[in-house]
C-alpha cells in the first residue's frame, strides 16, 4: 500500500470520524450527568432527515439555508432527547429501555423514514452542502494541508466544540457541578445544585449534538437521504464514550481511529484494491468496537476508567 | 423529587390500575399517532380501520399476521428472558441471522433425512448457531464485565455482513451456483420439500408450526423463571448481584447460560424463517424485516412476561402486517416503527405511573428547605 492510499484513508477518516466526534461529545455530556442515552442512532437519523428537508425545501442564500438546516437538526435531536429526559429523569423509566425505544421510534423503520417519505426527499441529490474550505491558504502543504487545512466548516466546528467541551468540563463551575451530579447526585443536591436541571440540560444538549452528527451525513458526507443512512454510527459513538474513559480528548482520537476503519473499505474500493471481501471492511468498525470495548474492560484499563458513578441510576431525593 | 411534579412510590398497586393503565396507555398512543397522522394529511379513523382490516378481517389477513408474529414471538422471548435478569441482550437480530445460517445448512446437509428428524435437526441447528453467537458477548460480560448491550448490538452488524458474504460475495455452501438465473441475481440454495415445516390449516387460516413451538417455549420459560431454582437464581442476580454473590450463586455462569439460552431462542426464530416461510437463506429479506429489534419492543410491552409476549407478538405482528399490506403513499413503512415507539413511550411511562402516585407539588412545600421537603414527602 503506497503513501498516497494511506493519506487518502486518513483524510476520509476525518470525514467519517466527524459524526462520531459530534454524537460522541453529546453522549459524553449526557453520561457525565448520569443519563445513559441509547437513543443516539435514532436522534442522528432525525437530525439527518430534518436537516436535509430544510436544505431541499427552503429558498434563499446557501449559507443561510445551511445554517437553518443545522439549527433544525439540533432541534430535532433535542426534541427526541426531551422525550428521553422526561421518561427517565422525571418518571424514572429504565434508561436502557427508554433509549432503545427512542432509537426504534426515530430509526430506520420509524419516524425518520416516515418524515422522509411525507416530505418526499428520498433518493435525490442535495441542493446545498458544506464544501471544503482552504483554511489560511495552506491546503497545498504536504500531508498536513489536506488533513488540517482543507476540511469543511463542520469539521472545523467540531474541533472548536471539542475544545469548548473540555474547557467547560474541567475549567468552569457548571462543568464541575456537572461532574458532581454524575458522580454523586445526593451530595450535589445537598450542595444546592439542581440535579434535575443539570440532567435535563445535558441530555437535551446530547440530543442536539447527536442531531448535528446526523446532519453531517446529509449536509456534508453524502448529501442524499436514504432510510437508516447512519448505519450504526450512533451506536459506535456510544461505545466510543466508554473506551475514551469519558474524556473528550481521547474521544476525538477514538473517533478518527474509527474513521479509519470506516474509510478503509470505500477508499480501497474506489482504487480497485481488493485484498479481502468488501463485507469484511464493512464489518470492521463493528468488530473493532467489540475488541476495543473488551480491551477497555480489562483490569489494566479499569484502574484508569472514569465511569460516572451514578450513570444509569435515576435520582430521587427521598430514596437517595 | 425536584421540579413541579411530585412522584411517590405506592405501597401496593390496586388491581384495577394494573388493567386500566395499559389500556389507557395504548389509547393514548393511538391518540398521539392520530395527531401525527392528521398533521401529515391523513385521516386517522380511516387509517386505523384499514389497518384493522389488513391485519385481521381481510382475506388471508389473519394468517399473514401470524407469519409476522412468529419470528417476533421468538425474538420477544429472547429479549424478555435475558432482560428479566438485567442482561440486556440486544443481539437477537444477529442471533436470528446466525440461526437462519445454521438451520439452512442443517436442512441442506441432512436433506435426505426423514421429515420429522430433519425438522428437529433444523430447530437444533438454528438454536446452536444463535447460542454460539450470543456466547461471545456473554463471555465478555461475565468475565471482563464488558457492556453486553453494545457488544451484542455490534455483532448484529457483523452477522449481517457475514450473511451477505455467504450469498453475494463467495462460492459458499449456502449459495445457489447451478441454476442459470442465480448467476445474475445471487440467491441461496432452496431447501428440499422435506425441510419445509408443516403448518396447521383451519379452513383458509394457516397456523405456522413455529408459532406453536414458540407458545410451548413461552410456557416452558415461564415455568423455568417462576418455579425452578434456576429461575429463582436468575431473579436474584437481576435484582441484586451482590446478594447473589453472597448467597453462593455462580453469577458468571448464570450470565453466560442465560445469554446463551436467549441467543438460542433467537436462533430458532432463524430456523423458523427458513423452515416455516423462506426455505432459502435470504440476507436482504431478513435484514429488512428487523425482527430482532422488534423483539425488544415486544418484550418491553409484555413487561418481560413470556406469556404476555405471545399476545403482544400478535399485536405487533398485526401492526407490521398492516404496515406491509398498506405500504404506499398513504401508509409509509416508517409509520410502523413510529407507532411502536409511541406505544412503548406510553406503556413504559404508564407502567411506572401505576406504581407511583403523581401529584403537583404544593407551593408551600417548594419553598421549604430541602430537609423539610424530604420529611413532608415521607409523611404524606
Amino acid at each position: 500500500m503506497n503513501s498516497n492510499v494511506v493519506l487518502a484513508v486518513v483524510v476520509s477518516a476525518i470525514a467519517f470520524g466527524t459524526p462520531l466526534v459530534l454524537a460522541g461529545l453529546g453522549e459524553l455530556l449526557a453520561e457525565r450527568s448520569g443519563v445513559l442515552n441509547l437513543g443516539v442512532e435514532g436522534m442522528m437519523l432525525m437530525g439527518a432527515v430534518t436537516a436535509f428537508c430544510v436544505s431541499q425545501k427552503m429558498h434563499g442564500a446557501a449559507g443561510l439555508i445551511l445554517f437553518l438546516a443545522i439549527l433544525a437538526s439540533m432541534l430535532a435531536g433535542g426534541a427526541m432527547a426531551l422525550i428521553h429526559a422526561f421518561l427517565t429523569i422525571t418518571i424514572r423509566v429504565n434508561q436502557i429501555v427508554s433509549g432503545l425505544a427512542i432509537t426504534i421510534f426515530g430509526g430506520i423503520i420509524g419516524l425518520s423514514s416516515y418524515l422522509g417519505q411525507v416530505w418526499n426527499i428520498g433518493g435525490v441529490a442535495g441542493r446545498h452542502q458544506f464544501n471544503n474550505i482552504d483554511l489560511l491558504g495552506l491546503k497545498n502543504l504536504p500531508i498536513l494541508g489536506p488533513l488540517l487545512f482543507n476540511q469543511d466548516a463542520f469539521v472545523y466546528a467540531s474541533w472548536v466544540l471539542v475544545v469548548a467541551v473540555m474547557y467547560y468540563l474541567y475549567r468552569t463551575r457548571p462543568g464541575l457541578y456537572l461532574r458532581a451530579v454524575g458522580e454523586n447526585p445526593a451530595a450535589a443536591d445537598a450542595m444546592g445544585i439542581n440535579v434535575t436541571g443539570y440532567r435535563y440540560t445535558h441530555t437535551l444538549l446530547g440530543g442536539a449534538f447527536a442531531g448535528l452528527g446526523g446532519a453531517y451525513f446529509t449536509l456534508a458526507l453524502a448529501p442524499i437521504w436514504t432510510d437508516g443512512l447512519t448505519a450504526g454510527m450512533g451506536w459506535i459513538a456510544i461505545a466510543l464514550v466508554i473506551f475514551a474513559f469519558w474524556r473528550p480528548d481521547l474521544l476525538v482520537l477514538g473517533a478518527y481511529l474509527f474513521g479509519v476503519f470506516s474509510a478503509l473499505g470505500p477508499t480501497l474500493q474506489t482504487r480497485n484494491i481488493t485484498v479481502l471481501p468488501s463485507e469484511f471492511y464493512s464489518a470492521l468498525p463493528f468488530l473493532m468496537t467489540v475488541i476495543a470495548l473488551a480491551a477497555a474492560s480489562t483490569s489494566w484499563a479499569n484502574r484508569r476508567i472514569g465511569t460516572p458513578a451514578s450513570l444509569g441510576i435515576p435520582y430521587t431525593r427521598e430514596e437517595g | 423529587m425536584i421540579g413541579p411534579l411530585r412522584v411517590e412510590r405506592r405501597l401496593d398497586t390496586p388491581g384495577w390500575l394494573k388493567v386500566a393503565v395499559p389500556l389507557a396507555s395504548i389509547l393514548l398512543a393511538a391518540i398521539i399517532t392520530g395527531i401525527l397522522l392528521l398533521a401529515t394529511g391523513h385521516n386517522p379513523i380511516s387509517t386505523y380501520h384499514q389497518m384493522y382490516s389488513a391485519s385481521v378481517t381481510a382475506d388471508g389477513a389473519l394468517s399473514s399476521t401470524f407469519v409476522y408474529a412468529t419470528p417476533m414471538l421468538f425474538t420477544g422471548l429472547c429479549a424478555a428472558f435475558a432482560f428479566r435478569m438485567r442482561t440486556y441482550n440486544i443481539g437477537g437480530e444477529g442471533q436470528l441471522y446466525m440461526g437462519a445460517v445454521g438451520a439452512s445448512a442443517t436442512g441442506l446437509v441432512l436433506g435426505d433425512w426423514p421429515r420429522p428428524l430433519l425438522i428437529i435437526a433444523m430447530v437444533i441447528g438454528g438454536a446452536l448457531a444463535g447460542m454460539l453467537w450470543a456466547t461471545i458477548p456473554a463471555l465478555l460480560r461475565a468475565y471482563l464485565r464488558t457492556n453486553e448491550i453494545l457488544t451484542s448490538l455490534m455483532l448484529n452488524y457483523v452477522a449481517g455482513f457475514f450473511m451477505y458474504y455467504l450469498i453475494y460475495d463467495s462460492d459458499s455452501y449456502w449459495r445457489d451456483l447451478t441454476t442459470p438465473g442465480a448467476s445474475v441475481f445471487p440467491t441461496g440454495k432452496t431447501l428440499g420439500p422435506s425441510a419445509s415445516w408443516p403448518g396447521i390449516t383451519i379452513g383458509s387460516f394457516v397456523l405456522p408450526m413455529g408459532f406453536v413451538l414458540g407458545v410451548g417455549l413461552a410456557v416452558g420459560l415461564l415455568f423455568l423463571i417462576q418455579s425452578t431454582r434456576y429461575g429463582f437464581e436468575m431473579r436474584v442476580v437481576g435484582d441484586s448481584p451482590q446478594a447473589a454473590n453472597y448467597s453462593g450463586i455462580r453469577t458468571k455462569r448464570k450470565i453466560v447460560s442465560v445469554m446463551a439460552i436467549s441467543g438460542g431462542i433467537a436462533g430458532i426464530a432463524g430456523s423458523s424463517q427458513i423452515g416455516d416461510f423462506g426455505h432459502v437463506l435470504d440476507p436482504r429479506g431478513l435484514e429488512q424485516a428487523q425482527y430482532g429489534y422488534t423483539g425488544i419492543v415486544v418484550a418491553a410491552l409484555a413487561l418481560y412476561n413470556p406469556l404476555a409476549v405471545v399476545i403482544v407478538s400478535l399485536l405487533i405482528g398485526g401492526l407490521t402486517n398492516a404496515g406491509f399490506a398498506l405500504e404506499g403513499p398513504s401508509f409509509p413503512t416508517g409509520l410502523v416503527g413510529t407507532m411502536e415507539g409511541i406505544i412503548l413511550f406510553t406503556v413504559l411511562g404508564g407502567e411506572i405511573l401505576a406504581r407511583y402516585r403523581i401529584g403537583l407539588r404544593h407551593r408551600a412545600v417548594a419553598s421549604t428547605p430541602a430537609s423539610a421537603v424530604t420529611a413532608t414527602e415521607a409523611v404524606s
